[in-house]
């Protein structure tokens, strides 16, 4: 709580609210579940492709995945082992 | 390896503050250097993930990981703020059916091995999800509003604790938690509510603690905070850190932390607790 909120100030929790559900809801109703499937699929392809240089374990593979308006990314975070050309 | 303790949030009545309370004791649990996992049972209607404001962020769900979709750790979402924090998701495109008894008792026997708490958000109702959701419970928190219709199901709920848990058909006895959210100090003095101490004796269920009815919990939901992360000062948030402290076997009396209500109340809050 800050000090405006003492004068009165209206709260901007509200419009956040309405920006959150307006994003997740776009993406919600255009969402058959084929979403998951795709990303597993990319998933294992990057998994393919990484693993023909290192040894790696499928587990440390972490996907991350941000949508904002209209921009989705997908973060892939992969943990190395020490690096060594297989 | 952590055996972590499992906690179901239940109550049968929908809208008494299941999720509200789930993700405020996980994160308070968090904020206590716990590794923690909230998973949100409620397939078909999640909403753990928008509470918690990782709904952006959510990849692969509950459901995904019963039917060997994704692995758990695919599955799990850290917390933006907390990195021992994690979420995983219902699924929001499959019904509750998608879960089965076998599938969930894996999910629960492998999250025991990385965490040390798992709290378990459970849907409303007394069908399939709510009783998957309390199936391998360790102890329960049973959430009541003070009022009748909400502790008539807590009744119910209790009653299924008792009888469809895992912990009661290996003939133990599951450890519960009352907890009473939207509590109105004033209305109770009046005699217009129900006071805590008569939803105690209706349920028989020792306390963890009274979240009092606040703005605040408004507030935090709509950006995406657990109350406990969104404003510490909150009356709200100071119930769930009390409540969290007991959780984790403190011996403290259950105060009910009062909304401030002058502009001197707000000035002086620290004197005002």
């Amino acid at each position: 709580m800050n000090i405006l909120s003492l004068f009165g100030k209206r709260g901007e929790s509200a419009s956040v609210a309405k920006n959150r559900l307006q994003i997740l809801l776009a993406h919600e109703r255009a969402d058959d579940g084929s979403d998951a499937l795709l990303i597993s699929s990319l998933r294992e392809d990057i998994l393919a492709v990484v693993a023909k240089r290192f040894d790696i374990d499928p587990d440390s593979v972490r996907l991350e995945m941000d949508r904002t308006g209209d921009v989705t990314t997908l973060g892939i975070d992969i943990e190395l082992p020490a690096a060594k050309a297989s | 390896m952590s055996n972590a303790t499992v906690v179901v949030v239940t109550s049968g009545k929908g809208g008494v503050g299941k999720t509200t309370t789930t993700a405020a004791i996980a994160s308070a649990l968090a904020k206590e250097g716990y590794q923690v996992c909230a998973i949100d049972f409620d397939v078909g209607l999640r909403n753990l993930d928008l509470i918690m404001g990782a709904e952006r962020r959510v990849v692969f769900d509950l459901v995904n990981v019963v039917r060997g979709e994704a692995s758990i750790k695919q599955a799990l979402v850290r917390d933006k703020k907390l990195n021992n924090l994690y979420l995983l998701p219902a699924s929001q495109t499959r019904d509750k059916d998608a879960l089965t008894e076998e599938g969930v008792a894996s999910v629960i026997s492998e999250l025991r091995m990385y965490f040390d708490w798992v709290i378990c958000d459970s849907p409303a109702g007394i069908e399939r999800g709510a009783t998957l959701a309390m199936r391998y419970a360790d102890e329960a928190i049973i959430v009541s509003n003070p009022e009748v219709s909400s502790v008539r199901d807590c009744d119910r709920i209790i009653g299924l604790l008792d009888a469809k848990t895992k912990v009661a058909e290996d003939g133990g006895r599951m450890p519960k938690h009352l907890m009473i959210t939207r509590y109105d100090t004033e209305r109770a003095k009046t005699g217009d509510m129900l006071a805590t101490d008569d939803v105690v004796d209706i349920l028989s269920v020792p306390l963890i603690g009274v979240v009092p009815e606040s703005k605040d919990v408004l507030k935090a939901s709509n950006v995406g905070l657990p109350i406990t992360l969104s404003d510490e000062t909150s009356p709200a948030a100071k119930a769930y850190m009390e409540a969290t402290r007991r959780l984790l076997g403190e011996n403290i009396p259950v105060t009910i932390p009062e909304e401030k209500k002058s502009f001197f109340g707000k000035i002086f809050k620290g004197r005002a607790a």
